[in-house]
């Protein structure tokens, strides 16, 4: 399984033709307590860089991208009951939800663990 | 605190704590700094304010089964019990009556006594929407010199008066461009673009009007960044493009002038589109630009910061909308129309397009309604009043002093806090700050708190979003030096705490009727009604 990371602090795990998709630690970090998360719905159609979610802190609310097209086949229903989930595990149990990838070769753009450390480092 | 207050029951809101030594009198009272628990634990059910007579008999029998057959739990009270329960409430409050309001972006002026007198006449205050037009021809009068006023200063075509406040006003811009673009038979274009720096309500009235929205980026001055805009445009194709229009800030939420906004008007126009500007910021730049000139096309005004009338919960907020000749056609009904016999007429759907066609040559195609009258016309009379006791050299000033001020702050500040676009130029209407360069993981909210501790409300924080632990000031022309001095003190010393890593700030505020509050569990488990079931 191999996980890639955007510009805009999304992570996404590629096990076969399904992802699952969500937000970094350092963008946890910087939004602070996450206090509601708006999932998209299963079936949905995601086109590449368009937003999915929606994720409001008691800062600011933020929407989060799709790091790839692709169709929604499951939003983490445990983020509804308990938001704070993305603060405590949120490349983890934290994930928002999940989608069959349209177009593999989206994935090629993508930046590997040690890129988006090195670009954040660089914030 | 614990102690019961003055009628022996448990304070409201425990859990949030109270200021220090609140405990140690027996009212749970600190002075003249009231311990108040809710209405619902001070009233009585037996209580009431009134004196009914019982009702006679069989009155119920007429409900049938819709008669009531619990008691309704609220709370009975006096009305002495009932006024000072409130009055005590206010006392906990903060209101620009008692202090300077330095939230950016909210233009927090002085409401002038002058206006309220005015507004209380009782030709405008004790008239009716539904009144014959020809018994309440002043109050007409003012609406229509409002909007001759408002046309003049933003040099533009036409006016709508009627939507409420800011954000309904972008709704109504946005909506006339949506009629226009149906006109032109372009209704493909389903593109608005919203830069960075952009209020927040601009992304969400575009998507709420149907439009899918694109953010353009920032350059490093703060500004929007005129050739990724360029490039974006013309991405759409030639001639039939896919953008309907920008949304735009200006004076943008950096606090900064958008130098380069009649190239980006004329791109937008090049392609096909049409600029709405966010005119919530109107305050820095009022008598000294106008907007017209700019290529805009349409903006909302928000009476209630430029121009004075109450906001935050003193009043109704007022938005009214200025139109170029491209979009005026558009604008929603009603509106008034003065001919040329003195005569103010108030025109709706029935006689639009007569009227239009017979006083102005043109043909009515509006959208439709943003409300069911004329607009907020107590605001009309406060605002037409400020404008009127300043004359447009007053005006003119007030955009001056408001610069003035918030470049005071700025520049009294920057050495101890990062101000990330200090080397952009002056500051407009508000100066920004970041939290770069504090100590101890302190941040700006704790910045924030310790502020309500010095006798201020705090300032706008973490918005604009580009900023990091943004902190947005806008003082207004309203401050004197002295008081502006004696905030930059308070600041200043807050500023020097943060960077010095003093914890203690982590617990401010200590001297407010509450300690800091749990925003998260309030945002995640709100409690918004009462629980308890035991009234007496």
């Amino acid at each position: 399984m191999a996980r890639y990371f955007t510009t805009e602090h999304e992570w996404i795990d590629v096990d076969g033709d399904v992802a699952t998709v969500g937000i970094t630690d350092y963008a946890q970090e910087q939004l602070g307590d996450i206090v509601f998360v708006d999932l998209p719905e299963d079936g949905a159609e995601i086109a590449k860089g368009k937003d999915a979610a929606v994720v409001e802190s008691v800062k600011a609310a933020s929407d989060v991208y799709s790091p790839v097209s692709g169709t929604v086949v499951e939003a983490n229903a445990a983020l509804q009951d308990d938001p704070a989930l993305v603060n405590s595990d949120p490349e983890g149990e934290g994930w928002f939800f999940k989608l069959a990838i349209a177009d593999e070769s989206e994935l090629a753009g993508l930046m590997d663990e040690a890129a988006y450390r090195e670009f954040v480092a660089n914030l | 605190m614990n102690a019961p207050n003055k009628s022996g029951w448990k304070p409201a809101m425990q859990a949030a704590g109270s200021g220090e030594g609140s405990a140690a009198t027996h009212t749970g009272n600190r002075a003249l700094m009231l311990e108040e628990p809710l209405i619902f634990e001070i009233g009585h059910r037996e209580t009431t304010g009134v004196d009914l007579p019982a009702p006679s008999s069989g009155g119920s029998d007429r409900l049938g089964r819709f008669a009531r057959t619990a008691p309704i739990d609220l709370p009975g009270l006096s009305e002495p019990e009932t006024v000072r329960h409130y009055t005590r409430l206010s006392r906990q409050n903060y209101a620009i009556d008692l202090g300077l309001f330095p939230l950016g972006s909210c233009t927090m002026k002085h409401n002038p006594r002058l206006n309220e007198k005015v507004a209380r006449l009782p030709g405008f205050a004790d008239v009716h929407p539904l009144q014959p037009v020809d018994t309440v021809q002043g109050a007409l009068a003012v609406i229509d010199e409002l909007a001759r006023w408002l046309i003049a200063l933003t040099g533009m075509h036409a006016v709508a008066m009627s939507p409420k406040a800011g954000a309904h006003g972008e709704l109504c811009g946005i909506l006339c461009i949506r009629a226009a673009l149906d006109a032109r038979g372009e209704s493909g274009r389903t593109v608005i673009l919203v830069p960075e720096s952009a209020h927040g309500t601009n992304p969400a009235t575009a998507a709420f009007a149907g439009f899918s929205v694109e953010e353009v980026p920032a350059n490093a001055d703060g500004r929007v960044d005129l050739p990724a805009l360029k490039a974006r445009l013309a991405r759409g194709g030639d001639g039939a493009g896919d953008v309907a229009g920008v949304m735009i800030t200006n004076p943008n939420t950096c606090g900064l002038f958008e130098r380069d906004m009649k190239a980006i008007s004329d791109a937008v126009h090049d392609a096909g589109g049409y600029v709405y500007c966010d005119g919530a910021n109107f305050n820095a730049i009022v008598g000294r630009v106008r907007p017209g000139d700019l290529g805009i096309d349409a903006m909302h005004i928000n009476l209630h910061k430029t121009f004075s009338t109450p906001h935050g919960g003193g009043g109704p907020g007022s938005g009214p909308v200025v139109l170029s000749e491209a979009l005026a056609p558009f604008m929603p009904l009603p509106y008034t129309a003065r001919t040329a016999d003195g005569h103010i007429h108030l025109v709706e759907e029935e006689r639009a397009d007569a009227f239009s066609e017979e006083h102005f040559g043109g043909v009515m195609q509006s959208f439709g309604r943003m409300t069911a009258f004329h607009g907020q016309m107590g605001m009309f009379t406060r605002a037409l009043t400020y404008i009127l006791s300043h004359g447009a050299d007053g005006l003119r000033q007030v955009a001056e002093d408001a610069v003035l001020n918030a470049n005071y702050v700025l520049r009294s500040l920057e050495d101890v806090l990062d101000a990330p676009f200090a080397r952009s130029g002056p500051c407009m209407h508000e100066a920004l700050f970041s939290d770069a360069g504090f100590g101890g993981g302190l941040s700006t909210l704790d910045l924030a708190k310790g502020l309500i501790d010095e006798g201020f409300h705090p300032m706008t924080v973490y918005f604009p979003l580009v900023v990091h632990g943004a902190m947005l000031v806008e003082p207004t022309e309203t401050e004197s030096k002295a008081a502006l001095d004696q905030f930059i003190g308070a600041l200043r010393h807050l500023a020097e705490r943060a960077r010095a890593g003093d914890e203690t700030l982590k617990a401010a505020p200590v001297h407010a009727p509450r300690r800091r509050l749990d925003e998260t569990q309030a945002a995640r488990r709100p409690v918004l009604t009462w629980g308890g079931t035991d009234p007496r």
